[in-house]
């Protein structure tokens, strides 16, 4: 080898150390969700803000009361906050090696998922052929649908993705690997919890 | 018991967040729901029941974020990502709104029509299949922010 590539070598050497540690060691995935994740709430915050700033100054803007079963929707928020639980204990699970516990709460999560969309599906329903609402209808209920039926199929990508995430692991063992997998999927669906969390307050409570 | 669950543990880099018991955060969120609830059925006046449901809403949010979501325990770096998003749309939510309260149809009070449990007041005009909308023909939601066309000028007299 040449004195110069040696020297080349040696800086390419104190390049590397130069560098700034990984935000996420050993789990890339994780940082690229997050920045998925970013790019995400920038949409979601989007609508929020759109809906914020048309209902603030609009004095036609229907009592939500009138039109939505506050009842339900609480039990719908109940059911995600619960699958939320689950889902980090399914991580917690497979940190610790033991992989049909993890399997069993990424099933739970996926089936409080599940309960959550048929809710969903059922307010819809009386909402649309109950009451005749439609997207067209007002500002009110295109806001409405567009909010809740954005997160709704962000619902079920989560639910997809947990149970290719649930089948995918029958018959591995536990590693760092699979627990990084478990936690990037576990981040995606506490993201969704999180939006149903300021969804149920700004477009069902006030 | 501890010994154990360490034995069994995942050979490799496997992160153990260190933070409060997750039941116990799931019961927090319980409860700020519950609270939520009961400020929604004390009929407060609006804008202390927007703010308290508000606050709840934003504690919620930040207990799945810094616990559920790990934010807590993970490097500061990860903050700059998260935040950025609630930067923006901060910024878009302030940009929207000289903009709607110039709109005038937003200070109208008008009999809207929600879904078909009310009676309509006023009957929406019909347009045919395949027609271009006019400006006769939109309803008057629909004419926000249109300028109103100049008067046409004043017929010259014929010498």
């Amino acid at each position: 080898m040449s004195e110069a590539a040696a020297a080349l070598d040696t800086h390419a050497e104190g390049f590397h150390d130069e560098l700034e540690p990984s935000l996420t060691p050993g789990n890339s995935g994780k940082l690229g969700m997050w920045v998925f994740l970013a790019g995400d709430a920038m949409t979601f915050g989007a609508g929020i803000a759109a809906y914020g700033a048309l209902r603030w100054y609009n004095v036609n803007w229907p009592d939500p009361a009138d039109w939505l079963g506050i009842t339900l929707t609480a039990v719908m928020t109940f059911i995600l906050i619960c699958s939320s639980l689950t889902m980090v204990e399914a991580l917690s699970a497979v940190q610790r090696g033991n992989m049909p516990r993890m399997r069993l709460f990424l099933g739970l999560t996926v089936i409080g998922g599940i309960i959550f969309l048929g809710c969903q599906a059922s307010e819809w329903h009386h909402l649309i052929w109950g009451e005749g609402l439609s997207i067209k209808t007002s500002l009110f209920s295109a806001t409405f649908f567009i909010l809740t039926g954005f997160h709704g199929c962000h619902v079920f990508g989560g639910v997809c993705y947990l149970s290719g995430r649930l089948f995918g692991s029958i018959g591995k063992e536990a590693t760092a690997h699979e627990a990084n997998l478990v936690e990037v999927a576990g981040l995606y669906w506490h993201f969704v919890d999180l939006v149903w969390i300021l969804i149920f307050t700004f477009v069902y409570l006030i | 018991m501890a010994e154990m669950a360490a034995a069994h543990a995942p050979h490799g880099a496997v992160e153990h967040h260190e933070g409060p018991s997750y039941v116990a955060v799931f019961i927090y969120l319980t409860l700020l729901t519950a609270a939520e609830l009961g400020v929604y059925g004390l009929g407060l006046p609006k804008p202390i029941m927007v703010g308290a449901l508000v606050a709840l809403a934003l504690a919620k949010a930040a207990l799945v974020a810094m616990f559920f979501m790990h934010l807590a325990m993970e490097r500061k770096g990860l903050w700059i990502v998260a935040v950025i998003p609630l930067v923006i749309v901060g910024f878009c939510y302030f940009m929207l709104r000289p903009d709607l309260s110039r709109r005038t149809w937003a200070h109208t009070q008008e009999d809207v029509v929600i879904g078909h449990r009310e009676e309509p007041s006023t009957v929406l005009p019909q347009i045919p299949q395949g027609k271009a909308l006019s400006g006769s023909d939109q309803p008057a939601d629909s004419q926000v922010g249109q300028t109103k066309p100049a008067a046409p000028p004043p017929p010259v007299p014929q010498p």
